[in-house]
């Protein structure tokens, strides 16, 4: 019986690294994941790369594929190769690379805390359950940013990153949008401040590459747009 | 503590140079409408330096519509000229600032200097 073949160029070690080309079987809905796995398995098994859940839960096994970031566990081969052509892959975009496909997340998830990406409960815990309606305005708005696994597609996929090295990036603001929207939050105020500073949502272009390519469908660029408003009327209120 | 104080006043001020970038940016709007329109008016109607000088001398509108545009222009583009040197040289802190108010200090004066040079011409 024939077998397809898949051609693929992998990244192999850090930033001065180079290209290795690999060849495996092509199966049917096989993953960019498995294909990976698969190499790791049968033929060198020092190919470094990272992943967990393999059901596009977790977000730890993103790669540049053919220099489009995506999440490899829910990405065909089938649907992304082009006919006949090898594929390319690299570590994610804008962060260093630890070796081969896997790079370091530390400043990534750094800038979500530095914009204040965590509920502030305040003080004192509230005596009872703060009933928050699901229709609501902050609750709508914040489920329809809530859903981020923390893949790093979009901060790979956004050239602000690349130019403004302290740049917070799309997912941290967009995970700070989230709780600029939950009203049991007690830390709003300094919250807008640490998203309005230069390097914060007001640096955003709007040039949405972060929408095109979440895997989640999600839109930090309207969550950007958010936080704008909000701390453009908290400077206006003289609140930060 | 300091750091965190530090963060607070850029953000005050990231945000307030945002809002008068929005605002300036509003006046302009009107301000480079009416501007080009009047140029235009002016070619069409073959209206030479001489004519146009008699209508704009002494002429108190003129001064204070030139006077909001040359001030919202010199507010205006330091604070987005600011993002592109942050953003494309790495130029960062007091050194920037410092640039970015002379320039907006070299457009109002050149600025209205113009203004003030057709008013009383
Ligand atoms: S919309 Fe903003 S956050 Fe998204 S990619 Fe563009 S600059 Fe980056
Ligand atoms: S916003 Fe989307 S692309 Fe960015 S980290 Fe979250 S899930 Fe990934
Ligand atoms: S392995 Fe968990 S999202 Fe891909």
């Amino acid at each position: 019986m024939q077998t397809d073949t898949l051609e693929l160029d992998i990244w192999r070690g850090g930033r001065d690294g180079a290209f290795q080309a690999f060849e495996l079987p092509l199966r049917e809905s096989q993953t960019i994941l498995d294909a990976v796995t698969e190499i790791q398995r049968t033929q060198d098994a020092s190919l470094a790369y990272r992943f967990a859940c393999r059901v596009g839960m977790c977000g730890s096994c993103a790669m540049m594929v053919d220099g489009i970031p995506r999440w490899t566990c829910r990405t065909r081969v089938v649907d992304v190769q082009r006919k006949g052509k090898r594929l390319k892959l690299e570590p994610l975009r804008n962060l260093p690379v630890v070796k081969d496909l896997a790079v370091d997340m530390a400043a990534f998830f750094d800038k979500w805390r530095d914009a204040k990406g965590y509920f502030e409960p305040g003080e004192s815990p509230p005596a009872d359950f703060a009933v928050v309606p699901p229709d609501s305005r902050e609750r709508r708005a914040a489920d329809v940013a809530i859903e981020c696994i923390n893949c790093g597609i979009c901060y790979s996929a956004c050239d602000v990153v690349s130019w403004d090295k302290d740049y917070l990036g799309p997912a941290a603001l967009n995970r700070s949008w989230t709780l600029v929207n939950d009203v049991r939050d007690r830390g709003q105020t300094s919250r807008l401040e640490a998203v309005a500073t230069d390097s914060g949502c007001h640096s955003c272009h709007s040039h949405m590459s972060c929408t095109a390519f979440c895997p989640k469908q999600l839109s930090p660029t309207q969550s950007i747009a958010g936080l704008k408003r909000e701390t453009m009327r908290a400077a206006l209120r003289g609140a930060i | 503590m300091n750091a965190a104080r530090n963060a607070a006043s850029n953000a005050a001020w990231t945000a307030r140079l945002l809002v008068a970038q929005r605002a300036t940016a509003f006046v302009l709007a009107f301000a480079v409408a009416i501007h080009l329109a009047t140029i235009i008016y002016a070619v069409r109607a073959g209206l030479n330096a001489g004519e146009i000088l008699g209508r704009t001398r002494g002429n108190a509108l003129f001064l204070a519509f030139y006077s909001l545009f040359v001030v919202a222009a010199s507010i205006h583009a330091p604070i987005g000229l600011r993002n592109i040197f942050r953003e494309w040289a790495n130029w960062r802190g007091r050194s920037l600032n410092i640039a970015m108010i002379a320039v907006a200090l070299i457009l109002l004066a050149l600025g209205l200097r113009a203004a003030f040079a057709v008013y009383a011409a």
